[in-house]
């Protein structure tokens, strides 16, 4: 059943159009939707964070380094770009052109999980667990690999998504708008990383 | 059947054929702006100018990425205006609990009293 045959006949009076909401397909909405609930989770998450942070004086300062946590940050940021000319290429019907920069966009995105990975096994092998650190609150672990830990829970999600709707994009079963929709969640993710940066590592730079 | 006066064919309003250049420029921009909260960080201000600095500077990323790399700009402003202004409101309506925060600097759990603050 195609979408034409699930939408309704526009009436004289206008009334009942069968057009979607702000004239965004229904696709696009749902990952709209999605991204508000979830920059509403992220929010919370950070909101919690700076709750304890600013009730705990003697929080951590653990970090000494910004060679890292820069690196991630460029990498994300260049994938957001590598994905829009992917997208760019998809509309203009260039598949092989589109399938490639997805590609390299995944490739960012695992990168960036690898770097992740090894920022978390130096804080462990300083001795920071979920509920143990040797700087301070307990909390900040739980705090910091909560945070971090969804957003690279997000990377790992949006990688496979990357490379699922890649692939099948280019053998026809999926759209430009299909590879748009995912697009917008792996900017999304970059969007979190701009406001997780700051106030998770830049904060709490070693003095 | 004719359409009502109002309806009009679905055309997709994000059509993803920008110049390469404006792409560049925004990222760029946003690139730029990151530098800025790194250089922010080693600043010598106290944390909490380096944390009103660094959040202003994060919403204008947000804000570029948002209009430009997720072409909400290309949107109707009606769909705009319904992302923003959701979203914001839940986001200003989630910091009520602030002022309870600086109640947990006089003694609360997993915290000690900050030196030289007399327990009310």
């Amino acid at each position: 059943m195609s979408q034409a045959d699930l939408t309704m006949e526009a009436h004289p009076s206008g009334l009942t159009t069968g057009m979607p909401p702000f004239s965004v397909p229904a696709k696009k909405m749902a990952i709209w939707l999605f991204i508000i609930a979830d920059a509403a989770t992220f929010a919370a998450c950070l909101v919690a964070y700076g709750f304890l942070r600013n009730g705990s004086p003697n929080w951590p300062r653990p970090f000494h380094s910004i060679t890292n946590v820069s690196l991630m940050t460029f990498i994300l940021l260049t994938s957001s770009l590598t994905m829009l000319l992917g997208v760019r290429a998809a509309k203009a019907g260039d598949k092989s052109g589109a399938f490639r920069w997805t590609m390299i966009t995944a490739g960012g995105g695992i990168l960036f999980a690898l770097l992740h990975i090894r920022e978390w096994m130096a804080l462990i092998g300083e001795g920071m667990t979920m509920f143990h650190n040797p700087w301070g609150p307990p909390l900040f672990g739980a705090s910091f690999f909560s945070i971090t830990g969804l957003h690279l829970l997000h990377v790992t999600g949006g990688v496979i998504a990357l490379v699922v709707v890649g692939l099948r994009y280019l053998r026809g079963r999926y759209n430009a708008d299909d590879l748009e929709v995912t697009v917008l969640y792996w900017h999304f993710l970059d969007l979190v990383w701009l406001f997780g940066v700051p106030f998770v590592y830049l904060l709490n730079l070693a003095q | 059947m004719v359409d009502a006066p109002d309806v009009h064919r679905h055309e997709p309003s994000a059509r993803y054929t920008d110049p390469i250049t404006r792409y560049l420029i925004i990222y760029f921009c946003i690139l730029v702006l990151a530098e800025l909260q790194f250089v922010i960080a080693f600043s010598h201000v106290d944390n909490e100018s380096k944390f009103e600095r660094m959040l202003l500077i994060a919403i204008a990323e947000a804000g570029l990425a948002l209009l430009f790399f997720m072409h909400l700009w290309a949107e109707k402003r009606g769909f705009l205006f319904f992302v923003v202004v959701f979203t914001g409101f839940v986001l200003v309506a989630m910091q009520y609990g602030w002022t309870d925060s600086y109640r947990m600097e006089l003694g609360a759990p997993y915290t000690q009293p900050k030196v030289g603050v007399v327990p009310q």
